[in-house]
């Protein structure tokens, strides 16, 4: 059990990571030009990390299955990026981030690394302004902020609804400058298949070139994964039709443990499944919680009436709403974390209060909003006695100068005009807090294998915060992982190159052509997204926002059985080697059918409720989560032995040295 | 609704192309035009029919991955969407909808409705960043204070997705909307003062080189841009341009 070492460095939380970086070894500069670093995945973690890598002196490789590194996922981050600046001067500190991301996150994450997170949080917001990421300003020309939920203080900093997006390309942009100066070789539209090891250290990866079909050996002295999370095990979420787990399961069936792979994020404010077509969900940014209003009608036959179109929900009287974060959680209101939140509105809807036709919806409102700011612009531009009207439009500007693109969006999709009538909004699937297991220098088990951002489990225990996965995948990729892996690669710097025609890649060739023959010679009776959606309905049923003993078991068989399934009788059309997108998608729902039975056993294994997991046997009497710190205070890492049922389970156990364990109110 | 479809089929880069009729039934209003592809894939699938290819990924209109030419214009009739935020309520029972790749010169088909925008990559490579490495050790992030308008301008250029809708509408293949917009973002912050002269010469040339077309002022860009770009930034490259010839 010695090989669940997570590292944590001695003394003082403060001092941890300072000493470490003063403790670890160095790679010379010139040394640094004969060592190969592998990036996979070229999102917020991956291409900060390549950029910086190859700033260093490192000879980078990156691979992303898009087109371009500048489509990664992290792109459709909206809201913001945490960072404790206290710019606001509201009392925010590296402290206050920390015990909030530990408390939000349930007291499921290690303090070592949450502190260090903090600590860098407002590095990353000096080295993106420096990139020149156009981060939202104030009229005196400094940088605003914004909340989110699960705190107390205004530390988010955003540029518009598109804060992903910006962050993205200042990564990619840094990227751009290495690729310019021959440091990264960028291999777009190529997939890894598997990671390959020699003499038990990761030494390079198989990929495929998505264009030509091409197997490809590439080899290194180290792999970072930074493949972000796998939240489409559940076909339906907020995640790029790409996203798939293959990478990181790849190294998962090479040796890395998986650690919570069922601390998964529903979020709450995601646009309601409109029919069957539905290919994917839409999130809207939780920053709108900041001003909009959570509500049901307080009657059923209200409810009933909106379902039928008979009645307009801005029909209905204040009296006969039912604001129910703000009548359940005063404190926080509407701000509550997001397991809380989704939580609230499935316990609401089950109840049978949801407003549109599947009955799976709740209202986000904006009308006091409006009115609001309408009231205060029509002050501040002098208007006095302004009308009802006059208020409204004034509010209505106010609204769209802060959320116009999300409005649009949700106009486009929905076709309903949310400042004249609330939004309907629902939870979906949209972060894994789960991943590969990870010690304090992002190092996976398997030595030289490194995983980043999403793909790792490390910072957010069971629930994430808003606004702090952008700030993760920074941290580890512009300021994390260039430390600590020269401590590893500080002992080959007489390597040389690493040959990739061994016995090792070889092998791993074979496998990977093997298993794409394989899944090319299905009986051709059901086509992948036929399987994929079986599975994302066994997944959202029973292993979604509520999971309990009885289904979570079923689930289990249920996946066994359908990846038996899909092995005998997936339809792969067109060749293995050509472009083939169906081969693609087979490659990555084979791996999610393997994924998703580990999920459901893990949840069934967690006898508690904390977080994002939440079993119906352990809740409070008013249905809070129950959580059980003497028995479940710990990381789950599993080990790959052979199919999902037998993975062998590895406690690391969570020391809270700084923080006293307390049951997470938000009232 | 019943669509008639008439689509772009290529097996890849070296054979030539042709439009493939398709008849689709049972399409819904609430259905994104990705979905509704995706439903004409699956029948072509079930029958051992190689489904047709496009490119298309966060399917919320921001990553640029989608790319359709559809009824001669990049991502559809309707305005400031990507064709992944197009729904099939803007088309009517019956219609008859074309739909290619986007066509230029530097953007090369790969297959069927798949083209290859690397051109683009090239173009930022050769000068779209602020050259300051990624250490953290920089000045606090507001010692700069920033002009809001600025800013807000700036930040107006950045949001380009980088889809390539502006060459696909230029009769010429231009890509100076999308290259003006990194040049713009740039000129407008303190940040990308420093090498602004050799920035917009670099980007240009790339653009040149890459067989991109020159810009006439039709404005077709402008309009057919998902994110809503505005010209008022090719105007800005050009002054940027001419100012960085005359330093030399």
């Amino acid at each position: 059990m010695g090989i669940l070492d997570s590292k944590i460095p001695s003394g003082p939380l403060a001092d941890k990571w300072t000493k470490h970086k003063n403790d670890i070894n160095l790679v010379n500069p010139a040394n640094k030009r004969n060592i190969d670093i592998i990036v996979v995945g070229t999102g917020l973690a991956g291409g900060a990390a390549a950029a910086t890598l190859a700033e260093l002196g490192y000879n980078v490789k990156t691979f992303c299955y898009q087109d371009s590194p500048r489509r990664a996922h992290s792109i459709a981050a909206q809201g913001g990026i945490n960072a404790a600046k206290n710019y606001q001067g509201d009392g925010d500190s590296n402290y206050r981030l920390f015990y909030d991301t530990i408390k939000g996150g349930d007291y499921r994450s290690r303090e070592g690394n949450v502190y260090r997170l903090a600590e860098v949080s407002g590095n990353i917001i000096d080295q993106c302004v420096a990139q020149g990421v156009p981060f939202a300003r104030e009229y005196g020309g400094m940088l605003d902020n914004r909340s989110f939920g699960g705190v107390l203080v205004s530390r988010t900093f955003y540029a518009k609804g598109q804060t992903g997006q910006q962050l993205l390309l200042g990564a990619y942009s840094a990227m751009n400058r290495q690729i310019n100066r021959g440091k990264i070789q960028a291999y777009n539209r190529h997939e890894m298949m598997d990671l390959v090891l020699v003499d038990g250290k990761a030494r390079g990866i198989i990929a495929r070139d998505l264009v030509t079909g091409e197997i490809e050996r590439h080899s290194a002295h180290a792999v970072v994964l930074a493949t972000g999370g796998y939240g489409n095990v559940f076909f339906l979420s907020t995640n790029a039709m790409g996203s798939n787990v293959m990478a990181a399961w790849r190294a998962h069936r090479k040796g890395a443990f998986f650690a919570n792979p069922c601390f998964t994020q529903i979020h709450p404010t995601c646009i309601p499944v409109s029919g069957d077509h539905q290919s994917k969900l839409t999130l809207m940014s939780e920053s709108l919680r900041n001003d909009g209003r959570i509500w049901v009608p307080k009657k059923k036959e209200d409810a009933i009436a909106i379902r039928e179109g008979k009645l307009k929900p801005t029909e209905l009287s204040e009296e006969d709403r039912d604001y129910y974060l703000e009548r359940r959680y005063p404190a926080f209101g509407n701000l509550v974390p997001r397991d809380v939140a989704s939580r609230a509105a499935k316990e609401r809807c089950d109840a049978g209060f949801g407003v549109n036709k599947t009955g799976e919806a709740v209202f986000l409102d904006f009308a006091a909003a409006i009115e609001r700011y309408g009231k205060e612009k029509a002050l501040t531009s002098g208007i006095k006695n302004p009308d009802k009207t006059t208020i409204t439009e004034l509010g209505e500007e106010v609204v769209k100068a802060k959320y116009g693109n999300l409005f649009q969006m949700y106009e486009k999709i929905v076709d309903q005009n949310p400042y004249k009538t609330p939004m309907m909004i629902y939870p979906a699937v949209h972060y894994t807090m789960g991943g590969l297991w990870v010690d304090y220098n992002l190092q996976t088990t398997i030595p030289g294998c490194y995983a980043a951002g999403e793909a790792n489990f490390s910072d957010h225990g069971a629930n994430r915060l808003g606004a702090s996965a952008l700030m993760q995948g920074l941290a580890d990729g512009y300021f994390v992982l260039p430390y600590t892996i020269g401590d590893y690669l500080s002992d080959d710097i007489r390597t040389g190159a690493i040959p990739t025609d061994s016995t090792a890649f070889e092998e791993a060739e074979q496998q990977v052509r093997d298993r794409m023959e394989k899944l090319m010679g299905g009986s051709g009776i059901h086509s992948v997204d036929y399987y994929h959606k079986k599975l994302g309905k066994i997944m959202w049923n029973k292993c979604g926002m509520a999971r309990n003993e009885k289904e979570l078991k079923e689930a289990i068989k249920e996946i066994s059985e359908l990846r038996k399934d899909f092995w005998e009788n997936v339809k792969v059309t067109g060749t293995v080697d050509s472009k083939n997108q169906e081969l693609e998608k087979a490659g990555r729902v084979a791996d999610f059918l393997e994924l998703g039975e580990l999920f459901a056993k893990d949840a069934l294994h967690r006898n508690e409720s904390c977080g994002g997991h939440f079993r119906e046997e352990y809740q409070t009497e008013e249905g809070e989560a129950l959580r059980d710190d003497e028995n479940f205070k710990y990381v789950a890492a599993w080990e790959y032995k052979g199919e999902p049922k037998d993975a062998e389970l590895h406690k690391e156990d969570l020391v809270y040295e700084n923080i006293e364990l307390k049951t997470r109110s938000y009232k | 609704m019943k669509l008639y479809l008439k689509i772009w089929r290529q097996k890849d880069a070296s054979t030539p192309g042709k439009i493939v009729d398709y008849t689709l039934d049972g399409v819904e209003g609430d259905m994104s035009f990705l979905e509704m592809l995706d439903i004409l894939n699956e029948e072509l699938v079930s029958k051992g029919e190689e489904p047709v290819e496009f490119d298309h990924d966060c399917r919320e209109g921001i990553c640029g991955t989608c790319s359709l030419q559809i009824n001669g214009e990049p991502h559809g009739p309707d305005r400031l969407v990507t064709t992944c935020q197009l729904h099939m309520r803007k088309f009517s029972d019956g219609d008859t909808i074309v739909i290619e790749p986007f066509r230029a010169k530097a953007f090369p088909v790969i297959k069927d409705l798949i083209v290859d925008r690397s051109a683009f990559d090239r173009i930022q490579q050769a000068g779209g960043y602020i050259s300051v490495n990624t250490s953290g050790n920089t000045i606090d992030a507001n010692t700069i204070p920033i002009n809001k308008y600025d800013a807000d301008e700036a930040m107006d250029a950045a949001t380009c997705i980088g889809c390539g809708a502006c060459v696909a509408a230029c009769k010429n293949a231009s890509a100076m909307l999308f290259t003006s917009a990194k040049v713009s973002q740039f000129a407008l912050l303190p940040q990308g003062q420093v090498e602004a002269t050799e920035r917009v010469q670099n980007m240009v040339r790339q653009m040149d080189l890459e067989g991109f077309g020159n810009c006439t002022n039709t404005g077709a860009c402008e309009v057919e841009c998902p994110k809503g770009i505005s010209l008022t930034n090719i105007a800005r490259m050009n002054r940027e341009y001419l100012s960085a010839t005359l330093e030399g």
